[in-house]
């Protein structure tokens, strides 16, 4: 039983790191409609830039954060700047946007290979002081707590700032309809820029977590992380927030849980795949998605 | 009666965008379709033509049911369609949208092409010189090699209704197949609908020209709000005073 | 002559594995063809690969046999697929046949009887040079021919605008279906005979990169016209040799300059490389 708890308490923990994760893909596909397959790539970066400005200049975790954030932000003002904000007008837009996303995340991709080698990094011991805790059997760490509250407290300030703040709003009602927006006197190149901006912030985000989470970094630890995205945001429903988030608590649990159930790790992905699958089958719209079939 | 229309309903999200239309086509007949810009117009062309699928009612094409059969098997049967927002294949040029129009008249089997048989090669001439006589018919014929997308927005409705004509259809649906074209080319239009219509071929079409609709038509069937007005000759439906409220509004 | 020699010891590998990715990148070509974004092409390699590699090492069938079933299996499992998943369209039937491909992957690496996550190993060398091309060749003139039959016309309607294709009297489904299968078969086809060059084959290699690599040989080529894909592989594979050659050995660099040519053609040759080459109409054609 405590095993059992156990795992869920795992999944949660790792879901939510999905769920952040997902959050900034399924933004990008609301507003634009288009899957930013580099996404993955930022979260890589993030990552790793918040490892070189702890490991590199000493800095403390809790400064390297935001920068390595702030970085991810930026990256995804270059990501719409020369991948996205060319082919608006074209009439394959979603096609080509995949396309030169999947370019893009190359590029990116290279880049870290580059920087930061091929091998497997860690963050250096004590970059975060970690207790131990044990309740009724369960093992959680203050490392997971504090993961689960950033990833919390990022998605909440999401939620606000989409509800509260102009910039916010506006990126909604483009959401709902550019041309509708555009009317409205909304500078819609700038509200797509700022979309791009917010999602990459929260992958790069995303990808420290992740980082200190599993204590290993290295430049291809966004190809599983996205494949698993892709999930979370079609169970979640494309372009829904909440559903993002549920999705990817959902995701985590499914996990550990096939994991305990079966045994073997291996089966992980497959269960999740194999609901994928069946959810794209029988459900397109997702489990909280509004039903909008958009031709790429 | 060659199409019977009888009782149709649709909704989309609780509007009754058609509310038990029924009327009938005859055949050899110029049937216009006319009424106020969301009187479901449109909508009873793609539920004729199978893209729509009604909640009520029952379309017969000589006495066969077919509102429940699939667009590609409504083609089958011999009625072609236009689209109001011109649905051309912009990737390919003129004469190649008219032979991708031809898919159920002309049968251009891979064996014999892959065995390089003299066979497919004359068949294949005579399926490109019946595409040439398509674009001469709505006089275009010098614009084949032109891509789709090149062409003026006329020229562009007259494509789309060659296109429909390599399906060689007993009924045609042209969804406003003279929207944006000046006079010479609504002219020229209209003579290739009489011409077709002498011919035997079936017109049921929709168009906001009342000129058009009314020197072009031997029936008119007013649509709004989804619900037939009336249906007659074009002098008695001109007269009809419901016909004159729904086009003069809230100020008649 | 000896020259050539020469160059086929050097090169011969190369040469081997162009062609191989070249057939791959025609297999994916033809459900683009139909307007249809697979990811799932790579996964139907593997099919192919596998049942080839195990039918080759376990049941002693000859080669022809073993790789022909290979790719039969791989149609068969593409029409059960394809049924239900081409009713999805744009970026849900790139996800679900993605999916696929990673059920596939991870069936792979838990069976016992494709080797796990090592793989196949030991399969016997078979395949040949002259196989190959021989191969492409025909898949290429197969293409087309395909193009100018009744499939052919239906595919590029399909692709242009599926709700008018149907307008027309084409059987949207049938036809993606089709198209779906065809690209299976040449898939399947082509792994099985990757599995009979390279003497391993592991779950890893049909996963979901090389699958996004299909789809760059197709739009670096070009999908509008049959050898646009051929291009497309030719160019991509034979790359890090070009780059060796000037001196460029840094994996990261060529695998940089690799997104940088796909950058570069999505963003300004939309049509691909291969619309540098010929200005046809129906190949470079507007697309407002």
């Amino acid at each position: 039983m405590s095993l059992l708890l156990q795992q869920l308490v795992n999944g949660l923990f790792i879901g939510s790191v999905y769920g952040l994760f997902a959050v900034g893909y399924t933004l990008v596909f609301g507003v634009l409609d288009i899957l930013n397959m580099a996404h993955a790539t930022v979260f890589t970066l993030g990552g790793l830039v918040a490892l070189w400005l702890v490991e590199g200049s000493g800095m403390s975790i809790w400064a390297a954060f935001p920068l390595a954030v702030l970085f991810s932000g930026l990256l995804g003002l270059v990501l719409d700047r020369v991948a996205f904000a060319p082919l608006r007008q074209r009439s394959d837009t979603y096609f080509s946007g995949l396309i030169s996303s999947i370019a893009m995340a190359i590029i990116f991709e290279s880049a870290a290979l580059g920087l930061f080698g091929a091998h497997t990094v860690r963050f250096p011991p004590n970059t975060i002081k970690t207790d131990i805790w044990r309740i009724e059997g369960v093992t959680i760490t203050s490392l997971q707590v504090e993961i689960v509250l950033v990833a919390l407290i990022l998605m909440g300030a999401l939620s606000l700032f989409l509800h509260r703040t102009r910039t916010g709003k506006a990126i909604r009602a483009v959401a709902e309809s550019e041309r509708t927006a555009r009317l409205l006197g909304i500078h819609v190149d700038g509200i797509i820029a700022s979309t791009f901006f917010v999602s990459s912030a929260l992958g790069g985000a995303a990808g420290i977590l992740f980082g200190l989470y599993f204590d290993a970094l290295s430049p291809d630890m966004g190809r599983s992380i996205e494949l698993k995205g892709l999930a979370v945001i079609v169970l979640g429903g494309m372009g829904s927030i909440p559903g993002a988030i549920l999705g990817g608590l959902t995701f985590g649990l499914s996990e550990v849980l096939t994991v305990a159930v079966t045994g073997k790790s291996n089966l992980r992905d497959a269960v999740a795949f194999t609901v994928l699958f069946a959810v794209l089958l029988l459900r397109p719209e997702g489990l909280l998605g509004r039903r909008r079939a958009r031709e790429v | 009666m060659l199409l019977e229309i009888v009782g149709i309903t649709k909704t989309f999200g609780g509007i009754r965008a058609l509310d038990g239309v029924s009327f009938s086509v005859e055949k050899g007949a110029i049937h216009g379709l006319i009424g106020p810009n969301g009187a479901g117009k449109t909508t009873l062309i793609n539920v004729l033509s199978g893209t729509a699928k009604p909640m009520e009612g029952r379309i017969l094409l000589e006495g066969a049911l077919i509102h429940s059969l699939p667009p590609y098997k409504v083609a089958a049967l011999g009625i072609a369609r236009t689209f109001q927002n011109i649905r051309l294949f912009a990737g390919m040029n003129c004469v190649e949208n008219v032979i991708a129009g031809q898919h159920l008249k002309a049968k251009r089997q891979l064996l014999p092409r892959l065995l390089h048989l003299p066979s497919a090669n004359r068949e294949e001439r005579e399926y490109r010189d019946k595409a040439m006589a398509c674009l001469k018919r709505v006089g275009i014929e010098h614009r084949a090699a032109i891509p789709a997308g090149y062409l003026s927005y006329g020229e562009r409705r007259r494509l789309e209704i060659a296109r429909a004509l390599a399906l060689e259809p007993r009924i045609l649906l042209l969804d406003e197949p003279v929207a944006g074209m000046r006079r010479r080319g609504i002219e020229q239009v209209g003579g290739l609908i009489r011409s077709l219509a002498t011919q035997g071929m079936t017109i049921l079409l929709i168009e906001h020209n009342m000129k058009f609709v009314m020197e072009l038509c031997s029936r008119i069937t007013v649509l709004n709000f989804g619900r037939v007005i009336t249906t007659g000759a074009p002098s008695e439906v001109g007269r009809h005073p419901q016909v004159i409220e729904a086009y003069l509004g809230a100020e008649a | 002559m000896a020259f050539l020699m020469h160059f086929f010891a050097v090169y011969g590998n190369l040469v081997n594995f162009i062609g191989i990715n070249a057939l791959m990148a025609l297999g994916l070509y033809v459900t683009l063809s139909a307007g249809q974004l697979s990811l799932g092409n790579a996964a139907f390699a593997g099919i192919g690969g596998y049942t080839a590699g195990i039918l080759t090492m376990q049941f002693h069938a000859p080669y022809i046999l073993s790789i022909t079933s290979g790719a039969m299996l791989s149609g068969i499992v593409a029409v059960l697929i394809g049924l239900p998943v081409l009713r999805l369209r744009g970026v849900f039937l790139a996800m679900a046949t993605l999916s696929f491909g990673e059920v596939v992957r991870i069936a792979a690496v838990n069976l016992t009887i494709t080797g796990g996550a090592q793989g196949l190993v030991g399969i016997p060398n078979k395949t040949t040079t002259g196989l190959i091309f021989t191969v492409l060749a025909l898949t290429g003139y197969f293409m087309a021919k395909l193009r100018q039959s009744r499939i052919g016309w239906s595919f590029e309607s399909i692709r242009e605008d599926e709700a008018a294709a149907a307008s027309l009297g084409v059987n949207t489904t049938f036809y993606k279906t089709v198209a779906f299968t065809i690209g299976a078969i040449i898939s399947g086809l082509a792994g099985g005979m990757y599995a009979h060059l390279n003497f391993i084959i592991s779950p890893g290699e049909f996963g979901f990169s090389a699958a996004v690599q299909l789809l760059i040989y197709n739009i670096v080529g070009g999908t509008r016209i049959w050898y646009g894909p051929l291009l497309g592989a030719t160019l991509l594979t034979a790359l890090p040799e070009v780059l060796r050659g000037i001196g460029v050995t840094a994996g990261p660099i060529r695998m940089c300059v690799n997104g940088i040519i796909l950058l570069l053609v999505i963003l300004f040759l939309p049509n691909g490389l291969i619309s540098l080459l010929s200005r046809s109409s129906s190949i470079a054609g507007p697309r407002p």
